[in-house]
């Protein structure tokens, strides 16, 4: 399907939890892109803005069979009933439709944070402080990202600004179409482990869409329909089995263990 | 002192004893006062409220006291369009109660989020795919329509009265209050609804996710029923605890029995539909995302029982007592039934609001608890302050109960 300007795109991304060893480069790397400010002296893990997490996840057996998987999460950028956009009140969250990836206005935000109740992946966060950076670390702000305030909600937009240069740049040079090269979420550059797959899932051609369609590639909490775009892949198979929402089999299996 | 404001031939105690009776009540709302300027100064970081717990005390207090407050509404209804004219004798009480009811929710709402000052942004560009649309524009509108039905009650007062011109404006007025109350009928049966409708589209929640007819989610109805089950009777609840506190007889029993008789009714049928929205959803809505259901009564406080207290303990107890014609000759039964029905859709919404959030979702999370902080009390207390001192206020100088006068004859 095409507009009469660019081609629609799916963007997504495919992450190898088998390469990832929880180094946490992608959520710094996330942060400093998309100008999250430092953490507020008062806040906890759980009123922190982290919109990439890596979370580290045990088989729950005992040494020696004790493994471990470190899994990153951010916004699943839903495709199906995308859980946060319908429930918003006044439209502050947004598809955009030539790149499928799901974004927060937080100039509209009104703050009643919903869509956070809504989000079965936690992946919405919203400012309980006044963001503030230490003098002189303004300096270090992404002038391609606005700085949102207390009261509102943020999530991963997929570094849609580094979409948008992408674009800009494909606009000054003629082209109708970026170049995927051009746009890399931060997350995808900084992982040492090149853990991250990103690209269109649309085009058979992307690394992203062959890795989602791989053996063992799976995405969390499938069966809500909520259809993500963020796919992971896992050789190991009690690693797959993390992705159902059943938590009695989790605790079945960590009593087998 | 204040004696040529207070309802002619109606008994009130001294002015001394009613500023002590109000004297607790107005500290309190000081008290929340304090709260409220420190969350809307510092921030929702007062609240213990967090990423995880988008929503706490405060959403809980908003669908309990809008249930609670549907006997407005429901009073209306039975009065003005099915001409069950003995509730005459309790709607101004009712419309009190629900203009308090509804203008608390408000105010906390304001609190609540984060940005108070772009409320007006789903006036100006609203999503009309979400039900907290449909809820913020019901819920302005009818707290418009309760304001406009409270203000001929305030007008009849004495002193008011002998201005000519409030009275003629409040005789027309009350030309229109059938019409009003077919508005409010309509507003109020979306809204509560739409509260329902608010969890029950949380396709991401499988604890509150349902199926539905069309757009709507079994919960929309189920809210709509509940609620017009038990606003009778808080209306009865509080008219009792008022005639209790005040010393005075303000209605015939006859009026708390058709308040029962409604409740019970409405009751019975909302228990039933309750139990087979229960069922439908544990062994085909719930499995079909994923979830054993099991796992919704895992995790301690909210196990099974949680079920039973709500659909059994304060829903078809206080139904039974409400449609038996024996208990309904007997007051204190009807208040206890009031008080087990009451409870029962604050549970409701509790267990909407605050166990949707606490269960996980991932199979790896830990379930999650958050108490709330002094700020959120403070906060929930002054909406109770407020409404105590308004009620009371009305009370004193307005006529909530037009049988009073004529009851303190016998």
């Amino acid at each position: 399907m095409e507009s009469a300007e660019t081609t629609l795109a799916r963007y997504g991304m495919v992450i190898d939890l088998d390469r990832c060893n929880g180094c946490g480069a992608c959520a710094t790397a996330c942060a400093v892109e998309n100008n999250v400010p430092p953490a507020n002296t008062s806040a906890t893990e759980r009123t922190g803005l982290t919109w990439l997490r890596v979370q580290r996840v045990s088989n729950g057996r005992q040494f020696p069979q004790n493994r471990a998987v470190y899994i990153p999460i951010s916004c699943q950028q839903c495709g199906e009933h995308t859980p946060c956009v319908s429930v918003c009140p006044q439209n502050a969250v947004d598809v955009n439709p030539e790149t499928g990836v799901v974004s927060q206005v937080p100039a509209r935000c009104l703050g009643c944070r919903y869509c956070m109740a809504a989000c079965p992946f936690h992946a919405r966060y919203f400012n309980w402080f006044d963001p503030k950076w230490p003098d002189g670390m303004e300096a270090t702000l992404n002038p391609d990202v606005s700085i949102r305030m207390r009261g509102v909600v943020e999530k991963c937009n997929f570094c849609h600004g580094r979409w948008q240069a992408a674009k800009a740049k494909a606009a000054a040079n003629g082209a109708r179409d970026i170049d995927p090269a051009d746009y890399v979420p931060a997350c995808v550059d900084a992982c040492p482990e090149k853990a991250i797959t990103f690209g269109n899932l649309d085009d058979p051609r992307s690394d992203a869409a062959r890795a989602s369609k791989s053996a063992n590639a799976f995405r969390f909490l499938e069966k809500l329909g909520t259809d993500p775009k963020v796919y992971y892949r896992s050789d190991r198979a009690w690693v797959r089995r993390l992705a159902d929402a059943d938590v009695t089999a989790r605790e079945s299996e960590a009593s087998r263990g | 002192m204040d004696k040529p404001l207070i309802l002619r031939g109606a008994r009130r105690c001294s002015t001394k004893r009613f500023l002590t009776w109000l004297a607790p009540w107005a500290a309190m709302a000081v008290l929340g006062v304090l709260a409220i300027g420190l969350c809307l100064v510092k921030g929702l970081n007062q609240t213990n409220m967090d990423n995880r717990f988008a929503f706490g005390l405060w959403i809980f207090l908003d669908l309990a006291v809008i249930a609670l407050g549907a006997g407005a509404f429901f009073t209306g209804f039975l009065l003005y369009i099915l001409r069950r004219d003995e509730l005459r004798a309790v709607i101004n009480s009712a419309v009190v109660i629900g203009f308090i009811c509804y203008s608390g929710a408000v105010l906390v709402l304001a609190v609540d989020v984060g940005q108070p000052l772009r409320a007006w942004f789903t006036f100006w560009h609203p999503n009309v795919h979400s039900m907290l649309t449909e809820v913020t524009f019901c819920i302005t509108v009818y707290l418009t329509v309760l304001a406009i039905e409270y203000l001929p009650i305030v007008l009849r007062n004495r002193q008011l009265r002998k201005v000519p011109s409030f009275l003629v404006f409040e005789g027309e007025l009350h030309k229109v209050m059938p019409v009003l109350a077919a508005v409010g009928t309509f507003l109020s049966f979306f809204h509560q609804g739409s509260l329902g409708g608010l969890y029950g589209v949380l396709q991401g929640r499988p604890f509150a996710f349902r199926d539905g007819f069309a757009i709507w989610p079994t919960t929309f109805f189920l809210f709509i029923l509940s609620a017009i089950a038990t606003g009778p009777a808080f209306v009865l609840l509080t008219t009792s605890i008022v005639s209790k506190v005040s010393g005075t007889r303000l209605v015939r029993h006859v009026v708390y029995e058709l308040l029962a008789k409604v409740s019970g009714w409405l009751l019975i049928v909302y228990v039933g539909f309750k139990s087979v929205d229960t069922i439908v959803w544990l062994n085909q809505t719930a499995p079909r995302s994923g979830v054993n259901p099991s796992q919704f009564y895992a995790w301690q406080p909210f196990g099974s029982w949680v079920l039973v207290v709500e659909i059994v303990i304060l829903g078809l107890v206080p139904a039974l007592i409400f449609i038996s014609p024996t208990r309904r000759r007997s007051l204190p039964w009807l208040v206890t039934a009031s008080v087990l029905a009451s409870l029962g859709v604050a549970t409701n919404r509790l267990v909407m609001t605050i166990q949707t959030l606490a269960l996980p979702t991932f199979k790896f999370e830990p379930f999650m608890t958050y108490w709330p902080s002094w700020q959120e009390v403070a906060t929930f207390l002054f909406v109770i302050a407020y409404g105590v001192i308004l009620y009371s206020l009305s009370f004193r100088y307005l006529r909530l109960f037009p049988q009073e006068r004529e009851l303190q004859k016998y």
